[in-house]
């Protein structure tokens, strides 16, 4: 379970996030929604320790993240795993090398150990025989499928997934959905996604947190999304076409 | 401003040496930026300094007019020039345009593309994991590199010397080894390792610190040439007034 407390950021005197808490559960996507520009990457940035929040505090199940010191905060971070918009993949590593990269860092296992790591994660997001390809030579889809393998090898107790829709079609979006929701469930993680995404809204939103403009305005499932009784959060839900004709109807 | 940004800097070399990974995993990244930083110069610094010994010795050859003077005084001057000059500073300003660009772009590239953040958050330090290898391999391959250019730029002026007839072969070799101090050697030896680390720590603090897209990444590029050849030459100046100054 991952906790934050009162978030509050400021980037020279604009504020974007302004105290913001909440609480992210074991098991379940826990997903952070708003429109563009409302502070969610930033709130997952000050979560994961990549920007350091003015105000407020994130607990990993009770460990205080934010005033750790550098040993505490290596070990939170090394059962982190993280898909990045783009992938993030690393440019001078194979797809076997980038998925592999976690396992040599971190772990003590043998070669053979982890390329068997490394394969088994690589089959679990459905891709096999992209080994020896470089990241160049990937899709949009594959890069975030060998980003969510290299997030995954080394069993991470949290995984976080910022925009892991973006710029997919609409079948992969889905794929990619199921798999996050199907991870978390499998590996008992901590998983928190952020999107704009209605899909995954409705998809895998078991606990949802909305921003808007910078603060937290409500928090539910994709149960209660339909009647949330919040103007804004509404506006940002039935601005989805195929979310009002389901209103209509 | 300047201040902000050498304290910057200062603390972007501290934190090289905090959290930093298993030995072997930099054994590895030294050794892969060696044969980039190598290999990937050798030919530019071959050709450039071949070119320059040759020029040193027709212009030498052009000025000294006096019968007076002896001949092999221009195989003296072309050895002084590369050793103190030539060969360790010049070549520095080459290496920064080669060497220092590539490193600000790539790893403004990384920064861009979030696989610095990427570093980060599997808990790596990414400073002394992606920029102390490129630190070492740089001073490891640098004081190679200006030895080769030196002997580049002696052959070139040999070459150039005897074959458009400014020097007889004897001469030339006399005037090499003529007054030779080895403290020469030492002083370039200590200037390459100088400009070396100046010009991969700055190039590398440029681009680690690269913010936006493709057209900052341009931007850390340039600065990082920019930077490098001034602090290149304060430095040069530094080491003479220290070292050979009165």
């Amino acid at each position: 379970m991952i906790e934050i407390k009162n978030i509050s950021k400021s980037f020279n005197g604009k504020e974007v996030l302004k105290d913001i808490s909440g609480v992210f559960h074991k098991g379940i996507p826990n997903l952070i929604i708003g429109a563009s520009g409302t502070g969610k990457s930033v709130l997952l940035k000050c979560i994961v320790g990549l920007i350091k929040p003015d105000q407020g505090k994130v607990y990993y199940d009770g460990r205080n993240f934010t005033d750790a010191d550098i040993n505490l905060k290596t070990e939170i971070r090394r059962e982190i795993g993280m898909l990045f918009q783009g992938g993030a993949l690393f440019d001078s590593k194979n797809v076997e090398e980038n998925v592999r990269f976690p396992l040599d860092i971190l772990t003590t296992m043998t070669a053979s150990e982890k390329l068997d790591r490394v394969n088994f994660a690589l089959h679990r997001v459905g891709l096999e025989n992209v080994n020896k390809k470089m990241p160049s030579e990937l899709s949009g889809g594959m890069k975030k499928r060998v980003g969510i393998a290299r997030a995954i090898v080394n069993n991470p107790r949290y995984l976080f997934c910022d925009e892991p829709n973006s710029g997919l079609d609409p079948q992969t979006a889905i794929r990619i959905d199921d798999l996050i929701g199907d991870l978390t469930q499998e590996y008992s993680m901590t998983t928190i996604v952020v999107t704009h995404d209605m899909n995954s809204v409705l998809g895998i939103g078991e606990n949802i947190l909305f921003i808007y403009e910078g603060r937290k305005l409500w928090e539910g499932s994709n149960k209660d999304i339909m009647h949330s009784g919040v103007k804004d959060f509404d506006d940002f839900v039935f601005a989805n076409k195929v979310m009002s004709k389901i209103r209509e109807k | 401003m300047l201040i902000k940004s050498i304290g910057r800097y200062f603390i972007f070399l501290g934190a090289l040496f905090t959290n930093r990974e298993k030995f072997k995993t930099y054994y590895k990244l030294v050794l892969e930026e060696c044969v980039l930083i190598g290999i990937g110069s050798i030919f530019l610094v071959v050709l450039v300094s071949t070119f320059m010994g040759a020029v040193t010795t027709v212009q030498t050859a052009y000025n000294m007019v006096s019968p007076l003077i002896p001949d092999y005084v221009i195989a003296q001057v072309v050895r002084e020039m590369t050793v103190l000059e030539l060969a360790p500073t010049v070549i520095a300003i080459i290496y920064a345009g080669k060497v220092g660009s590539s490193m600000a772009s790539g790893l403004g590239t990384m920064r861009i593309t979030e696989q610095i953040d990427a570093l980060e958050v599997m808990g790596i330090n990414s400073i002394s994991y992606l920029v102390l290898p490129k630190i070492v391999a740089s001073m490891l391959m640098y004081p190679l590199l200006v030895i080769v250019a030196g002997v580049c730029s002696l052959v070139g002026g040999y070459l150039v010397g005897t074959l458009g007839d400014y020097i007889t072969p004897t001469d030339y070799v006399y005037g090499i080894r003529f007054v030779f101090q080895e403290f020469s050697v030492f002083f370039a030896l200590i200037k390459s390792v100088v400009f070396a680390f100046l010009v991969s720590s700055i190039s590398s603090y440029k681009g680690f610190y690269t913010r936006g897209g493709a057209l900052e990444v341009g931007v850390a590029s340039t600065e990082a040439v920019t930077s490098s050849v001034i602090a290149i030459l304060i430095a040069d100046y530094l080491l003479a007034q220290l070292l050979v100054g009165g």
